[in-house]
């Protein structure tokens, strides 16, 4: 089910985690607030995340914090929101 | 109360702005400048867009209910309000004389302040009766109470109406007496001053000093992720009021605090701080 595009997106997501909280460990299906590193404030930053690196913007109905818990469910997100987006690659983009 | 003034439109004046507009108040908001103004409805937005997120709240904010202006003349016709602009005394004393001048002589005045005394903030003013510290907290819309200080010479109709204020905005009042800091910051930016200077002098970083609240105390944030989100400046002038309010050297701040903030690095809002946003 999984592209390689699609997987390219679920990395870009883990590695931005990643490199605010160095120090954390966790997988793709941990939800990150539950594990206690990310704060709520945390969340919003997400959202401009993958607004930016996938270029869309995240609808209203969509803004549930369900759907910015683990890498899973932002990768979900991103393939249900912009498959266009994951499907021409912008998620391999530089990220510059 | 329908119509209120909220002066400084920075990280609190936009939060106040919003929170008053989500309640079905009409805000004037005044600031110096229209980039100043943009920058805070660019905020505004975020944080509407944030309460979504977090809460469920509504997606969306009627623009129409915030009149952005840098205009003093256009408070004329508010009924309360409230002043946010930086956090320093020189710029706060001509604000007053000036506020006093151009609203009706009944509305009563609310310094959202740090920590500077209300007393003296009062006595600018032809009517220290009808000015009361009403400090927020950030971010405002999230945050359910708000310190009241009464000053010298505040009525007890001054401490009710504020009240009422706050109650149509969904939030409560803790009412408490006036001294420089009130009690959220005489304690608080003392703690963070002196976190500020334990990663000065390398006992710890600030990941393992916040790390020890979260983890060891249970606190929601450390006290430098907190600092980063108030905003190292305003720890600054905070820490330097109580310094020069009590002359007290138990206030001075940590040469990495001034320094940080002279390099600009100003916390979440300048995207660098402790920790970086961006
Ligand atoms: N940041 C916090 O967490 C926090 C919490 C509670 C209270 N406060 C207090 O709220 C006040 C504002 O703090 P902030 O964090 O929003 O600061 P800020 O620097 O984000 O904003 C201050 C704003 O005031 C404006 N300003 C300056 N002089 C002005 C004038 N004469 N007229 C109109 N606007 C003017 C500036 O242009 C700026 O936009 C301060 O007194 C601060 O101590 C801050």
């Amino acid at each position: 089910m999984e592209t390689v595009v699609g997987s390219r997106a679920r990395s870009d997501i883990r590695e931005f985690i990643q490199a605010k909280f160095p120090g954390a460990r966790f997988t793709d299906s941990d939800d990150i607030f539950g594990l206690g590193f990310a704060t709520s404030l945390f969340a919003m930053q997400l959202v401009m995340f993958v607004e930016q690196r996938f270029g869309f913007q995240v609808d209203n109905d969509d803004l549930d914090l369900a759907n910015f818990r683990s890498v899973d469910a932002m990768a979900a997100l991103v393939a249900r929101a912009a498959p266009a987006a994951v499907e021409q690659g912008v998620a391999g983009g530089t990220g510059a | 109360m329908k119509r209120i003034g909220v002066v400084g439109a920075g990280v609190m004046g936009a939060g106040v702005a919003q929170c008053l507009a989500q309640h079905g108040f009409q805000v004037v908001l005044v600031d110096l400048g229209a980039d100043v103004l943009d920058q805070a409805r660019e905020r505004i937005r975020l944080d509407v867009r944030m309460g979504r997120l977090l809460n469920n709240g509504p997606a969306e904010l009627d623009p129409d209910l915030i009149q952005g202006t840098t205009d003093y003349d256009d408070l004329a016709e508010v009924d309360f309000v409230i002043e946010n602009i930086t956090e320093k005394w020189e710029l706060k004393q001509r604000v007053y004389p000036r506020l006093d001048q151009i609203c009706r002589p009944d509305v009563v005045f609310a310094a959202n302040t740090s920590a500077l005394s209300i007393t003296r903030i009062a006595a600018l003013t032809r009517r220290p009766d009808r000015v009361i510290g009403l400090h927020f907290m950030n971010p405002v819309p999230m945050k359910p109470s708000v310190e009241v200080i009464r000053g010298w010479h505040t009525s007890a109709e001054t401490v009710r109406t504020a009240e009422k204020l706050l109650a149509g905005m969904g939030k409560n009042g803790i009412v408490v007496g006036d001294a420089p800091g009130f009690v959220s910051n005489r304690v608080l930016m003392l703690t963070i001053n002196e976190a500020v200077c334990l990663v000065h002098e390398q006992v710890a970083t600030a990941e393992q000093v916040d790390r020890i609240f979260t983890s060891c105390f249970g606190h929601r944030m450390g006290p430098l992720e907190t600092a980063d989100l108030i905003g190292l400046d305003t720890i600054l002038y905070s820490v330097e009021v109580l310094y020069e309010s009590y002359n007290d050297s138990k206030y001075r701040p940590c040469p990495l605090l001034r320094q940080m903030v002279d390099a600009g690095l100003h916390g979440r809002k300048s995207g660098q701080g402790f920790y970086t946003y961006r």
